[in-house]
């Protein structure tokens, strides 16, 4: 019947939301287009530029390994060996991500004030960032069906071999986009960096837009750090690999067998208790000795609850922005899965690999030039987290909408009910945790975000992050401390949230 | 069949509406609301958040009139106001260092500042264009760590940190307008070609800080000897807690030279205001009396530049520096940031 002309309305909606990912390219690159061929080579092909990209290499040559063999060494320890107290260890091994990466700098600079530059910088972006390789790979060794592995090893593969062979191209996915995850937090990050002193391209851009606002400059350099990020995006999708991984059907899944440790538990143990005590124990008992030193009640006069709200208010705002825009190419990825949807959709995943530093500029810049009267306004801001953080609602939209397949609402409507009502009643309470995931999933995201918020942030309104990092920047180390202890606490939940879903994912 | 989708579409349409339903409830009232408001005086400031906010409010308290406070970075802010252009939001423009306030005036945003405001300030400061005020004033200083290095081994001048045998052992934050500001002094008093060289040597021998008060703590922490810097962090880390001091003292050049710099943060009314009197009003404040000794109370340490108001006790007298003359008409931030790009360190 109308299958074709229903997801017209639904099909422009997700084109928007599209276009609107592109947006900061579209502003960006003319912008560093304008200043001509010969003066944009003059500026960029200087020494300075080269160590600017070079430090940027230096960091994600160090920083993406190290995290990716923390992260799945310790997720295998978490998951298939006979680790005592493993549960305990999977919620301290994510709980770093609670600590934003520029709180946990903060705590390193006051602890080893020595340790700044490229080791300060290496050390805290691995101990921040390791999660998100630890996150994917424990969830997908959980689920892994031992079968393989055991055959592997029946069919005379040693132990390692059979690993090799079998577990870790199954791990491939989770590394690779781990990895990327990785690379497009180190090539966005401002705070660590500005804090250790070590200057990237993206703390270049910060410190050109301090000198020239929104100057071609600035786009100059932000055209360079978006091709990283694209080149990191298309190196993603050579090494993920076109082989199927996963088994058709679920069959009869069984647990693996734990590996018993033996001698190497204490080692193992070791191994845990230090990254813990690193990315964990640092951050919090620095924030801590720093809180029990600080005017609270001076803070609590000088606006922290005001500025909390106003945070809150930012935090829903963006949450809801990006889930509604999610949700219109979600629903036909899982609908109406066409050509033109999955390029809506990579399109859409384009916002995830912008640094925040990008999408403020280009957003300052078109305003003030086109578009005067979204120019420092919240919706302005809003919409650069929708851009930042729609990923993180599709994804969560799309399980949601999987959870409610197309046959529930048929079956619903057979028996009767309206759209409406079938959406009331069958639909919406099936997707709903899901969407609430990724509502605060990017609620969470838009709590600590820095960056844009720095360039974007309208005449008055204030944030933790902006709050904190006006302290931490004087070095007024007690004064900083309030706002980094609410951001950790507003974090809890994400702890919470993304352990269940290494427990729950297949 | 076509009902089902119109949640979606509601939901997506009804975005906006919310999102300036909530804007909107923020701006009832409170002084801290998002966007600009109607008869409210809008500030762009990039002097520090404290001293701009206890000034806003002296002068509300006193006229009535409603301020609100856009706060930001010198010369950024100064190419922000350009760029806004004559739909810019901004009635006055209060910045830490005169070059950001010169990027204005050179682009013609600037009305000129009422002359019974100008009388206010002290004799020989003020610009010899009259487009803008001094509002106060900070002095180039060289901090040093006292167990580190001795009274007797401090550089002459500030040109001499350009010596190889200095490699290592200063701290800078040229990425900061402060800083940039001393090198407009430089630029405008040595010339280009000094300028470039000692830049260049910068980039050999410094090391490099976010800012003032980081440089500060690096050189009590003892990691360089010495450190440029602005007199005011040191001497409100002195009257506190002395944690990022306590082991440093200040030495002041003096004899003109570049070292002893003595930058005006500056004070202007935009052109296309729409509240000029109301502005210019604020900027009398702002200099006058009044303003000047809330500016004195806020401990910013800063030097009051208003006629007969002392500034703090703990400074050597302004007048006794011995800073080198410099019409600050004629500092240029943007000369300075390409010459900074040449060399590499921007």
């Amino acid at each position: 019947m109308s299958a074709s002309s229903r997801p017209r309305g639904v099909a422009l909606a997700a084109a928007l939301v599209a276009a609107l990912t592109v947006l900061p390219l579209l502003v960006i690159l003319p912008s560093a287009v304008s200043v001509g061929a010969e003066s944009a080579a003059a500026y960029l092909l200087r020494p300075r530029v080269g160590q600017l990209l070079a430090h940027t290499g230096m960091l994600v040559v160090v920083t993406v390994p190290a995290s990716i063999i923390i992260g799945v060494l310790a997720a295998w320890l978490v998951e298939r060996t006979a680790l005592p107290w493993a549960g305990l260890w999977r919620t301290l091994l994510l709980a770093p991500l609670a600590v934003p990466a520029f709180v946990s700098a903060y705590a390193w600079v006051t602890v080893a004030p020595w340790l700044t530059g490229f080791t300060g910088a290496a050390l805290v972006t691995t101990l921040s960032y390791y999660p998100f390789v630890f996150l994917p790979a424990a969830a997908m060794l959980r689920t892994l069906d031992p079968g393989d592995e055991e055959a592997a090893r029946s069919l005379g593969l040693s132990p390692t071999a059979a690993v090799v062979r079998t577990v870790l191209p199954r791990l491939r996915p989770a590394l690779s986009g781990g990895a990327l995850l990785v690379t497009l937090h180190l090539l966005a990050e401002f705070g660590v960096l500005q804090m250790m002193r070590f200057q990237t391209l993206t703390t270049a851009i910060m410190q050109q837009y301090a000198v020239g606002f929104s100057d071609a400059a600035g786009s100059l350099l932000a055209s360079v750090l978006l091709t990283l990020c694209l080149l990191a995006l298309v190196l993603e999708l050579l090494a993920r690999g076109r082989r199927r991984v996963s088994k058709i059907g679920l069959g009869a899944q069984r647990r693996a067998v734990p590996v018993a440790l033996g001698p190497w538990t204490a080692p193992a143990l070791f191994f845990l208790a230090v990254l813990v005590v690193l990315a964990l124990v640092v951050p919090l008992g620095t924030v801590g000795r720093w809180l029990a030193r600080a005017d609270i009640a001076g803070d609590l006069a000088s606006g922290l609850v005001q500025v909390t709200l106003s945070t809150l208010g930012l935090a829903l705002l963006g949450a809801l922005a990006a889930t509604a825009a999610a949700l219109p190419g979600a629903w036909l990825l899982n609908r109406h899965r066409s050509g033109l949807t999955l390029l809506l959709e990579r399109v859409t995943f384009l916002g995830s690999a912008l640094p925040g530093v990008v999408v403020g500029l280009a957003l300052v810049t078109l305003a003030v030039t086109w578009a005067r009267p979204v120019y420092q306004t919240v919706a302005l801001v809003i919409m650069a987290y929708a851009i930042l953080f729609v990923p993180r609602a599709m994804v969560s939209l799309r399980a949601g909408l999987a959870a409610s397949p197309p046959e529930l609402s048929e079956a619903s409507r057979s028996l009767g009910q309206g759209g409406t009502a079938t959406l009331v009643r069958v639909v919406l309470p099936l997707m709903a945790p899901s969407v609430l995931t990724g509502f605060v999933l990017v609620a969470l995201a838009v709590g600590t975000e820095l960056t844009a918020t720095l360039l974007l942030a309208p005449t008055g309104v204030d944030t933790l992050a902006l709050a904190f990092w006006r302290a931490a920047s004087e070095l007024d180390y007690a004064g900083a401390a309030p706002y980094a202890a609410m951001m950790i606490a507003l974090s809890v939940p994400l702890t919470l949230l993304l352990r269940r879903q290494i427990l729950e994912e297949r | 069949m076509s009902k089902n989708r119109h949640p979606l579409i509601a939901l997506l349409l009804a975005l906006p509406l919310a999102l300036s339903a909530c804007a909107g409830g923020g701006n009832s009232g409170s002084q801290d609301a998002y966007a600009p408001q109607p008869q409210t005086l809008q500030i762009y400031s990039s002097q520090h958040v404290n001293v701009t906010k206890a000034l806003a409010e002296g002068f509300t308290a006193k006229t009535g009139i409603k301020t609100q406070v856009r706060d930001g970075e010198d010369a950024s802010m100064g190419h922000m106001i350009v760029k806004e252009g004559d739909a810019s939001p901004a009635d006055v423009f209060l910045t830490e260092n005169s070059p950001a306030m010169t990027v204005v005036e050179r682009a013609g945003r600037l009305a000129p500042v009422q002359p019974a405001t100008l009388a206010q300030a002290r004799e020989g400061l003020a610009p010899s264009s009259g487009l803008w005020t001094p509002i106060a004033a900070r002095s180039t200083v060289l901090v040093y760590n006292k167990d580190k290095i001795s009274e007797a081994d401090l550089p002459k001048s500030m040109m001499d940190l350009a010596d190889p045998k200095w490699a290592g052992k200063w701290g800078a934050a040229p990425g900061g307008a402060d800083f940039q500001a001393i090198v407009a002094g430089m630029l405008a008093e040595r010339g280009e070609q000094q300028t470039r060289s000692w830049l260049e040597a910068l980039t050999k021998n410094a090391k490099v800080y976010n800012n003032n008060i980081a440089t500060m703590k690096a050189v009590n922490a003892g990691e360089v000897p010495v450190g440029i810097m602005y007199h005011y962090y040191w001497y409100r880390d002195q009257a506190g807690d002395k944690q990022g001091s306590a082991n440093t003292a200040l030495h002041f050049f003096g004899g003109g030279d570049p070292g002893a710099f003595v930058s005006l943060s500056a004070g202007g009314v935009l052109a296309s205001s729409d509240m000029p009197e109301q502005a210019q009003q604020f900027l009398a404040y702002v200099t006058g009396p009044e303003g000047q000794r809330v500016m004195v109370d806020s401990g910013s340490m800063e030097y009051a530049i208003g006629k007969g108001v002392p500034s703090d006790p703990a400074l050597p007298p302004l007048d006794s520096l011995q800073a080198p003359a410099v019409d600050a008409s004629r500092l240029n931030s943007d000369d300075v940031i390409s010459l900074m790009t040449d060399v590499g360190i921007l």
